[in-house]
């Protein structure tokens, strides 16, 4: 009974149905080798579900009234920094000028997993996001194709790109937007591939994560991309606020199954 | 950028400051310590930081101290050239990033804050520190975040900092560079004027003069092949109203540093011998040096007496930069003129090689006609072209565009099809002072030209009769005319 309710569910997401829960899409698993890979690093992914488009601002509104522990005047400073919804002028309300369908920045690691617990989800993984991350609107993996990664690196200089509304890039292969050209996203694992700052250094030393395809091959445009992402995730820490960070929540497969 | 003096009474602070330091040298023998490592410091003070050309004040006698410097990382748009933009990342808002001073045995708290605004992270490599990665590693910070770390200077010099994030050649080619000066006990010699300079490469998706916003194109930055090679950020920044300036008899310090992140630069003043230059930024002074090399990530600093008026031009000598990438700076100079150190123009005369004290001067209207009038448009173009290419192409460039800031265009332009005389006048008598054309203001100098009557009424009809000018054919007469008016 619940599976078939849940099929349903399903079914309604796919044709938009806001009622239940953020969309969410099925990322077909696959094997592929991340950055800081070689051949004996192929990481293999398991089927998943991701939601389409960054939690908005206004999904957060209603999370946190339900949630009045993250709310910006009574969240643990221990869970997040002093720029927390730095964007907002009260508990619930936020700045003029700040679209409601944009995604919510500002946020901490500690918040962003709360709320993805709390629909059930989790946040994807640094390799499930890289994974869904390197499909452009008509391939899964487009990390040689040559426009795709000048979109990417021309969005990194692009300021002021977090008050941008939802869907307002490109839908990918698998469906889902945003993932390139919005904001950066937190992963649950974000500061396990350590950059140690002195990126350098990551480059020359013996470190596997960094004396193979990511040291030799860095002048290709896909790994300076890439590059990009994995310091911006290095310099963090799961309190850490900025205003060009939000999140999207991911849900294993056998979950809905359940 | 430059934060605002605060007038009298902290001089008079300072001063009194500076006597009771004084006294208290003269009273006590002066310590000799065995390494800079060992020198203690006494008080704190924040560091005045300042935007390029300009320089802090220099640290005179004063002990080593506790040094407070805060550092904004701004990632921003900003004028590459006119028409054309570029999101420089920058350490205080400019580039090169703000100018450090120092000296040694001085304790640095650094403090690098990354402004909310921006995308990605950032750190700081200071070639002055003496530790792993320079700082690199204790400054990585994310947006909207700082980091603080301290160093102590122990040796003098001038030194490159830079941006040592990954992609680290991306962050330097966006401009995240600038130097810090580590001055020995007692300071450097005083003189009269100090200036900073610092070169960079950019690599533009469009080509050098494409309009609008140009975003950074990393195979060019891959390949070494820059569109733009210019002092201080933009092309301009040292030019026109942005020139740096000096008084006959001073003497004049520059801190010249190389940022890249590809190009080593040959640095060269037009017109001047460096007296002094501290080669590499390091201790060994050379002396008498015309073009002294800066490496991509080093500096050097250079002086020299400035003996007589008139814009000196500053360039990386290898020159192409400097004509068509703007790596092209200028030094004013006002005062008295000194006929003994260069006299200017004394004698015009022909220089015949194939025997001139033989030869008749010609003289007479009969030679006028025979040798100009005769002459076709086409033959006039002709000759006209291959003396444009001698004399005017270096400045004005192959296609009379001129080079912004620095030397007018002559294709259409309206202050050429305006006057056809004053257009022969300044071919004969040169050019100096502020001329507006096509709506830019130019204050450039353009050195009379030793050339024939028939050949400015020949080049002078090129470059009428080229790049959507009015057409008019100058002749030999009407340059007579113009001659003989003065």
């Amino acid at each position: 009974m619940t599976v078939l309710r849940l099929t349903f569910c399903i079914l309604f997401l796919w044709v938009a149905n806001a009622n239940c829960q953020s969309k969410m899409v099925a990322i077909q698993g696959g094997t592929y080798i991340p950055l800081y890979g070689r051949d004996s690093l192929k990481v293999t992914i398991s089927d998943f579900y991701m939601d389409v488009y960054p939690v908005t601002n206004q999904e957060f509104v209603a999370f946190v009234k339900q949630n009045p522990n993250w709310q910006k005047s009574k969240v643990k400073k221990l869970f997040a920094d002093g720029s927390y919804l730095m964007n907002w002028t009260s508990d619930t309300t936020l700045k003029e000028g700040l679209e409601l369908t944009a995604p919510v920045t500002n946020i901490s690691w500690f918040a962003a997993n709360a709320y993805c617990e709390c629909q059930g989800k989790r946040l994807p993984t640094i390799d499930e996001w890289e994974y869904a991350a390197m499909a452009n609107e008509n391939e899964p993996d487009a990390r040689k194709n040559e426009t795709y990664n000048e979109y990417i690196l021309g969005w990194y200089e692009k300021p002021k790109t977090f008050n941008n509304v939802i869907g307002s890039t490109f839908k990918n292969y698998w469906g889902v937007y945003d993932l390139h050209g919005l904001v950066w996203e937190w992963t649950s694992d974000f500061n396990s591939v350590l950059m140690s700052g002195e990126s350098r250094k990551d480059v020359d030393n013996d470190s596997n994560l960094f004396c193979g395809s990511g040291a030799v091959g860095a002048t290709d445009l896909m790994n300076y991309a890439a590059f990009m992402r994995y310091a911006t995730r290095g310099s963090l820490k799961a309190k850490y606020t900025m205003k060009n960070l939000g999140f999207r929540c991911v849900k294993n497969k056998d979950d809905e199954q359940l | 950028m430059r934060k605002p003096k605060n007038g009298l009474a902290v001089l008079y602070l300072m001063a009194i400051g500076a006597i009771g330091l004084q006294s208290c040298i003269d009273n006590t023998t002066k310590k000799e310590y065995a390494s800079a490592a060992d020198i203690p410091v006494s008080r704190e003070m924040t560091a005045e930081l300042t935007a390029p050309p300009n320089v802090p004040r220099g640290v005179g006698d004063r002990k080593a101290k506790k040094l407070i410097v805060n550092m904004e990382i701004l990632e921003q748009e900003g004028t590459m050239t006119d028409g054309t933009t570029y999101n420089y990342w920058t350490f205080g808002g400019s580039v090169p990033g703000s100018f450090i001073r120092t000296r040694v045995g001085d304790e640095v708290e650094f403090t690098l804050s990354n402004h909310p605004d921006n995308k990605l992270p950032h750190n700081i490599d200071l070639h002055a520190v003496t530790g792993p990665g320079g700082g690199a590693t204790s400054s990585f910070v994310a947006p909207g975040h700082e980091k603080k770390f301290n160093f102590k200077t122990i040796n003098e010099g001038l030194y490159v900092y830079h941006c040592a994030t990954a992609p680290v050649g991306m962050h330097v080619a966006n401009g995240m560079y600038g130097l810090i000066l580590v001055e020995p006990e007692g300071g450097l010699p005083r003189v009269d004027k100090e200036y900073y300079i610092m070169q960079g490469d950019f690599y533009t998706q469009g080509e050098n003069g494409d309009p609008g916003l140009q975003a950074f194109d990393m195979q060019k930055a891959v390949d070494e092949d820059a569109d733009y090679v210019v002092f201080n950020g933009s092309v301009g920044a040292l030019t026109g109203d942005n020139a740096i300036t000096a008084n006959v008899g001073e003497t004049v310090r520059l801190y010249v540093g190389n940022g890249g992140p590809n190009l080593v630069s040959s640095f060269h003043v037009i017109g001047e011998i460096f007296d002094k230059v501290m080669v590499e930024g390091g201790s060994s002074i050379n002396e008498n040096v015309q073009t002294t090399l800066i490496p991509a990530g080093g500096a050097a600093i250079v002086e020299f007496r400035v003996d007589v008026p008139g814009t000196f031009i500053l360039v990386d000598h290898s020159i192409f930069r400097a004509f068509n990438k703007g790596a092209l700076g200028m030094l004013k100079v006002q005062g008295e003129e000194n006929k003994t150190i260069y006299s200017g123009v004394v004698q015009e005369g022909i220089y015949n090689p194939e025997g001139g004290g033989i030869q008749v001067m010609p003289n007479g209207d009969e030679d006028t006609d025979i040798s100009s009038g005769t002459k076709t448009l086409a033959e006039k173009m002709e000759s006209g072209k291959q003396i444009y290419t001698k004399t005017c192409f270096a400045c004005h460039q192959a296609n009379g565009e001129g080079i912004p800031n620095a030397f007018p265009p002559l294709a259409e332009s309206d202050y050429l099809n305006a006057d056809v005389n004053r257009a022969i006048d300044i071919v004969l008598n040169g050019k100096t002072g502020e001329i507006t054309v096509n709506g830019q203001k130019y204050n450039s100098v353009m050195t009379k030209q030793a050339i024939s009557s028939d050949e400015v009424a020949d080049v002078l009809t090129y470059i009428y009769n080229s790049w959507g000018n009015n057409k008019t054919n100058v002749t030999r007469s009407q340059v007579e005319q113009v001659k003989n008016g003065h």
